[in-house]
């Protein structure tokens, strides 16, 4: 990935910015210009809590190149308690566990690196919660 | 709006096509198509591919078909939605047509995908890649996830899924144009790798190349080129939410159910009046998701359909009469005009072994991403 690009995703993907409307209150991950509920154009920009539960899962054991030597690994659609959704790996724990209603917690991580000679590349992951 | 109807088909076998390339199977499907009909020119090209230049690192699609096709100077359209390209340049041409633009429409849809690109990454371009692929997600992954969401809502099995896979085979079994075209038992899928959990190697399509095309014109000219003509009778096509996160039921394909209300509205039928369905059985979820949405299964029984012969030849509405995606082929560009030329042949009587006896309505749907793109059309026999 160009660094241009990765260094435009940071405040979402190192803070976990999203963003709130300001008309209807929807929250969503990350901030966009135009409210997906309402079409409203005001967002106050907002850091979601480290906290979600786990709304469907997966193992992908068969993964992209970048992700070859995680595999297998879980990936899940997790829910913060702002209502925002957002896919993340779920990791330090057998894969397998990973089911709807597991709660997790949100730790930031190294989710790829860009080949041998590029950048790293950092983001969120999930970890079981109490 | 004038009336529309196909009246000439062709397609390529669906399959690892290391003898042709991209172009070569465009000419094939096209030149048969014009075939058919007996036609010489078109006035119109629409033709439907996801990703020429990240399969092959060809874009620019339109005029090097039209060109190759020795049809250099007509009037040429690349349309991409993914998965439901074939499908939405179908739509392009209908419209076409319909609007007095054009009288003659070639619309076609191709892919090569075994030519040596990184397959799982090119697809999973149509996913969310700052949301979802960034994290490492892949397409058997996004459908496993509306598996998993799916039988975590509703009364259906593993077993369920595979019953489509096994239903699909046996049809495929019976066309000869088909990738695989031989049956698999419950047991070989349900024991066959896991790739996404709950999704197994026989529960995807395949990687395939292929393409199909189809011959439009005003239904009042159509006895110019068949004796048997198929009109379009309504055409509907919708989005959804991107990213399978930002949408409240992650087992509910609400692209799939709009576009099929538009069509059905647009026709002036309903989901009990069609006797012969294809539909987007990318994964064996899938095409239970699809069912439930156009209407032909209740919400949290499209499950049971394939087991319980519902969907099966013979059975009240059979689905995927084709082989499906599954077994057929999945060259995805190709695939929405493939669909629509088995409804064609079933509603001719021509689809041998395969015929829905009496079939005179039939529906395709195709859908792009995992579901985020979805485009309807409704068939009569005239």
């Amino acid at each position: 990935m160009p660094s241009p690009r990765y260094w435009r995703e940071v405040p979402n993907r190192y803070r976990l910015e999203a963003g709130r409307c300001a008309a209807c209150g929807k929250v969503t991950f990350p901030a966009r210009r135009v409210c997906p509920e309402c079409r409203g154009t005001e967002t106050e920009p907002m850091a979601l809590s480290r906290t979600a539960k786990v709304v469907t899962s997966t193992v992908i054991r068969v993964p992209p190149d970048d992700f070859l030597m995680e595999a297998p690994y879980a990936m899940a659609v997790v829910e913060t308690p702002e209502g925002a959704r957002l896919m993340t790996q779920v990791v330090d724990c057998d894969p397998e566990a990973v089911l709807p209603g597991m709660n997790v917690a949100l730790e930031f991580r190294l989710i790829r690196k860009e080949g041998h000679g590029g950048i790293r590349c950092y983001g969120h992951k999930a970890v079981p919660a109490g | 709006m004038r009336e529309v109807a196909v009246v000439g088909a062709g397609m390529t076998r669906f399959g690892e096509l290391w003898q042709s390339s991209l172009r070569d199977l465009f000419v094939e499907a096209a030149l048969e198509a014009l075939t058919s009909a007996g036609a010489d020119h078109v006035d119109d090209i629409y033709v439907g591919n996801m990703s020429g230049g990240q399969f092959v690192g060809q874009e620019h699609l339109g005029p090097l078909f039209a060109d190759h096709l020795g049809m250099a100077g007509v009037p040429v359209t690349r349309v991409e939605s993914a998965c439901a390209s074939g499908g939405v340049a179908l739509r392009a041409g209908f419209m076409a047509v319909a609007s007095g633009m054009s009288d003659l429409v070639l619309a076609a849809g191709v892919e090569k995908m075994t030519d040596g690109a990184d397959v799982t990454n090119v697809l999973a371009t149509a996913a969310d890649q700052e949301t979802e692929a960034y994290h490492g997600i892949t397409f058997p992954g996004l459908y496993a996830m509306i598996a998993r969401a799916y039988l975590d809502t509703h009364a259906a099995t593993e077993e369920d899924l595979a019953w489509v896979a096994v239903k699909n085979h046996r049809h495929g079994a019976l066309n000869p144009k088909a990738q695989f075209q031989r049956e698999v038992t419950l047991e070989q899928v349900m024991t066959s790798t896991m790739v996404a959990d709950p999704l197994r190697l026989l529960h995807c399509s395949p990687v395939s190349d292929g393409a199909a095309a189809v011959l439009l014109c005003p239904l009042d000219q159509a006895k110019q080129y068949t004796d048997r003509p198929v009109k379009i009778l309504g055409s509907g096509l919708a989005s959804a939410p991107m990213a399978l996160a930002a949408r409240e039921d992650p087992a509910f394909l609400d692209a799939v159910a709009k576009s099929a209300d538009r069509a059905y509205r647009m026709a002036g039928v309903k989901a009990d009046d069609i006797r012969v369905a294809e539909v987007h059985d990318c994964f064996s979820i899938a095409e239970i998701c699809c069912i439930e949405a156009i209407g032909v299964a209740c919400r949290g029984e499209g499950a049971q359909a394939a087991r319980v012969g519902l969907t099966a030849l013979g059975g009240r509405i059979p689905v995927n009469t084709s082989g499906g995606l599954k077994s057929k082929g999945h060259p995805v560009g190709a695939t929405g005009i493939a669909q629509a030329i088995e409804i064609y042949e079933q509603l001719r009587g021509e689809a041998g072994e395969r015929q829905v006896e009496g079939a005179r309505l039939g529906l395709t749907q195709n859908m792009g991403g995992s579901g985020a793109s979805s485009v309807v059309h409704i068939f009569q026999g005239v």
